[in-house]
């Protein structure tokens, strides 16, 4: 679908995220407490490293089963909502629109814009190359921390995925590298979410109003676009 | 109405049960049936419950979170596959001695008098007789290279071998219809399986390991060996089965852990 077809079909204006966004957004946010929680209290039980123990104020649930009655209760949360959610960016052409095209010149350029603290924030509507490489990374980690947890959960029932695996160790392993790096997510992502807090604010109240492509009016032409990256 | 004792059995009391201990059993029973209304109603309560974000084990959230790990008993016996057949090993790959794993330490175990032992049967068998432990090195064995994965993360690759429990159900002339089949263990440990699981071709009573009787440690001298659970659903230092319809909790369910813990 080109995006002429999405503004044809889709022409009505709307908020930078609009509220089945945000809520999802929320919903995944508390997912991801509940699964790191509990997560951590799971490994604590039989440890990969023999050098890391999550602390206990940080773990949810006093006793490793109280952990795992949490992990599997958050899974479906965390399932149902990313399914929801995916399915919304693709068929809303969000994904499309917001995350895509990537180009290399664009990401050096915004690399270095940012080691000289020089990225502008005065558009929120736009996403720098980074971002967009940020966003669509840690949503591949999430369906991989999902594959790698089913057959964590189910290694004899779904056999023909957990044999893509070496062995059982190797996909505690994988689980266990895709929550560091969502961990690593979440570190920048609120680091950044408190410097620039309008993005915060954005998350809560929808932010600015755009048009049907999720970019806000005033914006260039793509022709334009590296324009925006330090302006 | 008065309860005919049929024959003596473990299942079964010697001596009739005290009037007072109903009584005192009230708050249980009460507590049992609060338990069955959350069983498979997957509350709402759960996720308002959340927002308090005390994330302790105060007995709502332990209550919610049990009846979603209901839902989660239900939803795996949904997607078990009855004739799907776990990985197999070569003999090479083998772990020996096999790692211990109970719920107190290895030195506390409490080793079985084989010459004295027996297997006992209730519930829905035919021929309750029971079984001494040469009558069952006689039946076929079955020999089985399998994963044992922990509950905790650990697994090691075992040989076991023994009785297949579909023919030793069948034999006995259990009900294969009915719903459980419940283990009561030497070291007060119990343990129940579906049946689906329990009649799954790489489930067995095992006698031996990597060739060798059990040792001590490891169930000695029978235990059940299954491809399809957790280790923790594999008893050992098995006294009697029950062939029943009747889910009772049992030790490790009683302290949270899942109840189907299929892999």
């Amino acid at each position: 679908m080109s995006i002429a077809a999405v503004r044809s079909t889709t022409g009505k204006k709307r908020l930078l995220h609009p509220l089945p966004l945000r809520i999802m957004h929320w919903i995944n946010a508390l997912a991801i407490f509940i699964m790191i929680g509990s997560g951590w209290r799971i490994y604590n039980d039989d440890v990969l490293f023999g050098w890391l123990h999550f602390p206990d104020f940080l773990v949810i649930g006093k006793w490793a089963q109280y952990g795992l009655q949490w992990h599997f209760f958050g899974m479906w949360i965390f399932v149902i909502n990313g399914i929801v959610y995916v399915t919304y960016g693709i068929v809303t052409g969000r994904f499309r629109q917001k995350l895509f095209p990537i180009s290399m010149r664009e990401v050096v350029a915004t690399v270095a814009d940012a080691l000289r603290f020089r990225l502008s924030h005065e558009n929120l509507t736009v996403y720098n190359a980074v971002q967009k490489i940020l966003y669509l990374g840690v949503m591949m980690i999430g369906v991989i921390i999902v594959i790698s947890g089913l057959c964590l959960w189910k290694p004899v029932q779904f056999s023909e995925l957990s044999g893509l695996f070496y062995n059982f160790q190797t996909i505690r392993l994988i689980h266990f590298l895709c929550m560091s790096a969502i961990v690593g997510f979440v570190l920048i992502h609120v680091t950044l979410a408190v410097l620039v807090p309008q993005s915060l604010v954005a998350m809560l109240i929808g932010g600015p109003t755009v048009g049907a492509t999720f970019t806000a009016e005033a914006q260039p032409p793509p022709a334009a676009k590296h324009g925006r990256i330090n302006s | 109405m008065p309860i005919p004792i049929r024959t003596s059995s473990i299942f079964r009391p010697q001596n009739p049960v005290d009037r007072s201990a109903i009584r005192h059993s009230r708050a249980l029973v009460d507590n049992f049936n609060r338990r069955q209304v959350m069983r498979g109603a997957l509350s709402l309560a759960a996720l308002t419950l959340l927002t308090g974000c005390d994330v302790s084990e105060e007995d709502s959230v332990q209550n919610a979170l049990r009846a979603v790990s209901s839902w989660n008993d239900a939803v795996q016996a949904a997607i078990f596959r009855p004739d799907h057949l776990a990985p197999t090993f070569s003999p090479s790959q083998v772990v020996k001695p096999p790692r211990f794993n109970a719920y107190y330490d290895v030195e506390d175990v409490r080793p079985i008098d084989g010459e004295a032992w027996k297997l006992e049967l209730a519930g829905l068998i035919e021929d309750k007789r029971p079984w001494t432990a040469q009558h069952i090195y006689q039946l076929a064995e079955q020999e089985l290279i399998i994963r044992h994965i922990c509950v905790e993360g650990w697994d090691y690759i075992g040989q076991w071998s023994g009785p297949n429990l579909r023919a030793f159900l069948a034999r006995i002339g259990a009900d294969l219809t009915a719903k459980y089949v419940y283990f009561i263990c030497n070291d007060d440990f119990t343990e129940s399986i579906d049946m689906a699981s329990a009649l799954h071709p790489q489930t067995i009573l095992a006698t031996k390991y990597a060739g060798q009787l059990i040792s001590d440690p490891f169930g000695y001298p029978l235990r059940l060996r299954t491809a399809v659970k957790l280790g923790y659903k594999n008893a050992k230092w098995i006294k009697a089965i029950e062939v029943t319809n009747t889910f009772r909790e049992t030790f490790w369910s009683k302290q949270g852990e899942n109840w189907f813990a299929g892999i």
